[in-house]
């Protein structure tokens, strides 16, 4: 989707503004919605690329308004009601009222070190070869799903060289919308700064993106 | 926002989706145990151990794991060297990817508009907000992270260090010289 979320290249959003000694975080309620978060995405009741696309559909004047912690509290709502484990009325009225949904697994405090040690490896074993080569020239597609897709719109149409090739992947365009994992081949692909951004571009730039195999074809 | 997630937590809690001693020690985690000294060690480690700089830089996962940080938001680790030629700088233009296990959550400036929108396009303006200026003619090489690959800078171990310890050169190494937009401290920097 092409959402506020896809920011590459905007130039409205003013200096970066780096904090000092920033603590990992800066109130009490982010902690507590990154670890609800977190426990939540433990339950196995949705995947991580379902949770990045549900905070890529928030309202975009509320995207671009919030701190990412409101995003990831925003995205969390969402899923919780969608898969029916909280309900609207609940959130309205501070309080539990329904039966609780059985979920596949609760995160237990003794199984939190080891879970987060496990992580949720992406890569996958395929029998499908590698179609490119490192130092195949590509052109990303000019694709435009209304779904979630990690091609950034800044890359797309562009000419650029494979530099190294990752193994196979799950899909994210298709794990997001339960089309499973499809794992596909994934590639660093780099690009020259004058080929994405022409003459107002910085010629001694280069820059690569992560693109999985459907994303490209020869140039 | 407090009283807004505290409310969600108490429904989670109550409907038993989450266990609050699980909450707390996920906080503790990444408060306390994980984050940029974890990175800091693994670059001294590369500065004063060649083989280890070979394996780290063709192996990262194997070799940042050799020293016990693993797991999420680092399953799938490369380390990118920089050189008197070229410059790394990491960014995620669409979320917020970032290595976890080696510098802990991510600072918000990392996840905010500014940066992941002229990360890509003007690097140098980026990192003049930084304070940094490299040399005319060094190239800069932005990383996008737009997968599940996580990127961790191998930055140029400063000069007049000859002679120093790991541990010594892990003051030396900063959480934004890991992610590129910034470079270790020089031993001045941290004279007493």
């Amino acid at each position: 989707m092409n959402g506020p979320h896809d920011m590459g290249g905007m130039q409205c959003f003013g200096p970066v503004k780096p904090e000092a000694n920033e603590p990992p975080f800066h109130a009490d309620w982010e902690k507590r919605a990154f670890a609800i978060t977190v426990a939540m995405g433990a339950t196995g009741e949705w995947n991580q690329d379902e949770s990045r696309n549900a905070r890529e559909s928030m309202p975009p004047a509320r995207y671009l308004s919030s701190s990412y912690y409101q995003i990831w509290f925003e995205g969390l709502k969402r899923l919780l009601q969608e898969r029916d484990l909280v309900s609207a009325d609940e959130i309205a009225q501070a309080r539990a009222m329904g039966e609780p949904k059985p979920v596949k697994r609760t995160l237990a405090a003794a199984a939190v070190a080891e879970t987060l040690g496990r992580g949720g490896p992406s890569r996958r074993e395929t029998t499908k070869p590698a179609r490119f080569k490192v130092g195949d020239r590509v052109r990303t597609k000019n694709i435009n799903p209304p779904t979630h897709t990690r091609l950034p719109r800044y890359v797309r149409g562009h000419v650029g060289t494979v530099e190294r090739i990752y193994g196979a992947h799950i899909y994210p365009d298709a794990h997001a919308h339960g089309g499973g994992e499809d794992p596909q081949w994934l590639y660093a692909v780099a690009f020259e700064g004058s080929d994405l951004w022409g003459p107002d571009g910085d010629p001694a730039v280069r820059v690569s993106v992560d693109a999985f195999e459907p994303y490209l074809e020869p140039a | 926002m407090q009283l807004r997630v505290r409310a969600l937590e108490s429904i989670l809690t109550e409907k038993g989706y989450v266990d609050p001693k699980a909450l707390d020690l996920l906080i503790e985690t990444y408060e306390v145990k994980v984050g940029p000294h974890n990175g800091a060690r693994v670059v001294a480690k590369a500065w004063t151990d060649p083989e280890y700089r070979k394996w780290l830089l063709t192996e990262g996962g194997a070799a940042i794991a050799s020293l016990g940080y693993i797991g999420r938001q680092g399953e799938n680790m490369v380390v990118l060297e920089n050189t008197p030629k070229l410059h790394n700088m990491v960014v995620c233009t669409l979320c917020s990817c970032y290595p976890w296990p080696v510098l802990g959550l991510p600072p918000v400036w990392y996840k905010s508009a500014p940066y992941r929108s002229q990360a890509v396009s003007n690097p140098r303006k980026v990192l003049a907000d930084f304070q940094v200026t490299l040399p005319e003619g060094m190239e800069i090489r932005v990383w996008d992270s737009t997968a599940e690959i996580r990127y961790l800078v191998l930055p140029m171990r400063p000069a007049g260090t000859d002679g120093w310890s790991a541990e010594q050169l892990e003051r030396l190494v900063t959480r934004d010289s890991m992610i590129g937009t910034g470079l270790p401290l020089r031993p001045q920097d941290i004279a007493s």
